[in-house]
């Protein structure tokens, strides 16, 4: 084990698929002579070239669609966008190219494309760079949707995703580029599906995913400390398909259930666990379960607004302590 | 074009025309459902640009009036009827439809429903050629329409910037779905379009497979050479509205008599019986043929063809036993 930042785990991802694989390219804007805006693919076209790491326009849509229409003839295209809230441009050709051509082409083509992409709000970017789309993407029928709340994870995802034969979209978060955690000196691949346990817990169960793992963990330090409650903390790394077992088996232990989200409420990941607890382990219910989100309003500039338009780990203690009615 | 060669166009042509007129009154009783989008008017432009090219080898990717284009790439008609039927025997295992032609053995990467969807799809096709060393071309065929969405924009300035070996072929028949091209577009002669983007292009008579023919061999020799895209502007009609559901009553019937008097078929016929090479007797029993061979083995097929099985309405969502999805062999 090594102690890395996120975006050289990124890099280090990107660096091992393109040697073991010459159909291997990486697309993006600023990604080849820049580096990456977020270093992810810092050395790269050094190493392997303009036509595998491709300088693109500004052209999300069109260079997205490139990277599919290349993958059809075994092209494993990872294609950065450079932030979430410019991916809404590449809807078109991730959701209705990528997503569909499997099924409509009755498996004959597939579009084995990664679209890696910070999602999140990071700091006064305003309301246009602080979108959170996950739930969008989660919502789409053929196509994988993972997350990753680690360096570690970062790794493995994406060298699971791109040699995985189905278009799979990374969701990570600008405000942790720059993160350390260890991950494997060997070669590891993590699984595209299921979810961690981050804390062994056995009175409450809390749900989080990409950035708002770590404000569970903070919470539940909180609240063994404070209230001498021990939260299970459930990492839901993958949130298409979401791991209905994983969130069955814990509910089923702590009968309590809290989903932490960054974004607003509706139509979301909260809302879609809520769901699959009701299907899965109703019974197994001491309380009813609570998101904690976002607040529905597009993101401010103000700082001090732009916080409060947000969850922290102080609001899951909230809403903990809410629940046992302390 | 040797003329035994052109008759051999002449039949496939006539027969392409014969399927789809079939397909219209398939249309009528309710073996076809949804949307279907009619190909009569406008063949001289796939079989120009296709003769030119060599199907199954170059890649072929178009929008949702494919039934045509596919043929001509290589694709079974019986598949395609039986496509159209939403058979488990049709080319896209009946999960696809009129829009959805897919037949990737023979290089035919699709038809897709979103105006100007494919323009980057060829785009990456060409790429993906570049990339594996070969000498295919990516052929991408589309309608004037689709021409002003962004797509358009984005693919050509990438194609040229980096040189990729993609024909873009513009089927104009002056209409985007009812709205007449000078009430939808500032530069009605779309060949101009594309010197923003420094790419060669030309515009030619879309009715005549022999003009056709000659445009696209110079098109094809220039991407093949791998000097970078080119765009081919063939100038065309659709007899019938832009889909089943269009009325078709925008247009002038004089407008619709002036196109019918050119038609490619009717054209290339009296070409090569003025030429001595054909009769009209031979043609009329071509014709009979051709009609025949529709009922009597495509549309058969297709009838006699299975429904899929309900059980499989989840398949092909997503890849079966990925290993990778399990974090793959751990070495």
């Amino acid at each position: 084990m090594t102690e890395i930042m996120f975006w050289e785990a990124i890099m280090r991802a990107h660096d091992e698929e393109m040697a073991n694989d010459p159909m291997v390219i990486a697309m993006g804007e600023d990604i080849g002579v820049v580096g990456g805006t977020y270093k992810a693919t810092l050395g790269l076209y050094e190493k392997y070239g303009e036509q595998r790491v491709i300088d693109t326009p500004i052209s999300e849509n069109g260079y997205t669609g490139l990277g599919i229409g290349a993958s059809f003839l075994g092209v494993r295209p990872i294609i950065e966008i450079m932030s979430v809230n410019f991916a809404w441009l590449a809807m078109d050709q991730i959701f209705n190219t990528a997503a569909k051509v499997r099924y409509m082409s009755g498996g004959q083509l597939q579009a084995p494309i990664v679209v890696r992409s910070p999602g999140g709000t990071a700091h006064q970017l305003g309301s246009q760079h602080s979108a959170r789309m996950e739930k969008v993407f989660m919502g789409i029928a053929g196509l994988r949707v993972v997350t990753p709340s680690s360096p570690r994870q970062a790794y493995g995802l994406l060298k699971s995703a791109v040699r995985c034969n189905d278009p799979v979209f990374i969701n990570e978060h600008e405000l942790m580029y720059n993160m350390k955690g260890e991950v494997p000196d060997e070669e590891y691949f993590h699984p595209l599906e299921g979810s961690e346990i981050a804390r062994e817990g056995r009175d409450v169960t809390l749900f989080g995913y990409n950035i708002s793992v770590h404000w569970c963990l903070q919470a539940a330090a909180l609240l063994s400390k404070h209230h001498g409650i021990e939260a299970e903390v459930i990492d839901l790394y993958t949130l298409s398909p979401l791991d209905r077992e994983g969130i069955r088996n814990s509910v089923s232990k702590t009968h309590r259930a809290v989903i932490v989200e960054e974004a607003e409420p509706a139509v979301g990941v909260g809302a879609e666990v809520m769901a699959i607890i009701n299907e899965e382990c109703f019974f197994e219910l001491d309380a009813a379960p609570v998101r904690v989100s976002a607040l529905n309003v597009p993101i401010p500039y103000n700082h001090a607004m732009e916080k409060a338009a947000l969850p922290d780990a102080n609001d899951v203690v909230a809403a903990v302590r809410k629940i046992f009615g302390i | 074009m040797k003329n035994t060669d052109k008759k051999r166009v002449l039949r496939e042509m006539l027969f392409a025309r014969r399927f789809e007129e079939r397909c219209y009154e398939a249309y009528v009783e309710r073996n076809i459902g949804g949307f279907l989008h009619l190909y009569p008017g406008e063949e001289a432009c796939a079989f120009g640009v296709l003769e030119a090219a060599q199907p199954g080898h170059d890649y072929v990717i178009t929008s949702y009036r494919d039934h045509v284009h596919a043929i001509k790439s290589g694709s079974d008609p019986r598949h395609i009827m039986a496509e159209l039927f939403a058979r488990e025997t049709g080319v896209s295992k009946g999960r696809g439809g009129s829009m959805h032609i897919f037949d990737v053995a023979h290089r035919f990467m699709g038809g897709y429903a979103l105006v100007g969807g494919p323009f980057p799809l060829a785009a990456g096709i060409a790429k993906g050629i570049q990339m594996q060393g070969g000498d295919e071309i990516c052929i991408c065929f589309l309608g004037d329409a689709a021409n002003n969405q962004g797509t358009f924009h984005e693919s050509l300035n990438m194609a040229a910037l980096w040189k990729l070996p993609v024909l873009y072929v513009c089927e104009n028949n002056l209409y985007g779905i009812g709205t007449r091209i000078d009430r939808s577009t500032a530069v009605v002669d779309q060949y101009q379009r594309v010197s923003a983007y420094n790419i060669p292009s030309a515009q030619e008579d879309g009715q005549d497979f022999d003009l056709v023919n000659r445009a696209a061999t110079k098109a094809i020799k220039h991407v093949r050479s791998g000097k970078g895209p080119y765009f081919l502007e063939l100038m065309t009609y659709r007899y019938r509205g832009h889909s089943m559901s269009d009325s078709n009553a925008y247009r002038a019937k004089t407008e619709e008599r002036m196109w019918s008097g050119r038609d490619p078929v009717i054209m290339l016929r009296d070409r090569l019986i003025e030429a001595g090479e054909l009769t009209l007797d031979e043609y009329k029993d071509m014709d009979t043929d051709l009609l025949d061979e529709i009922e009597d083995e495509v549309i058969r097929f297709a009838t006699e063809s299975p429904e899929p099985n309900i059980a499989d309405v989840e398949k092909y969502v997503l890849a079966e036993n990925d290993p990778w999805v399990k974090g793959g062999v751990q070495s």
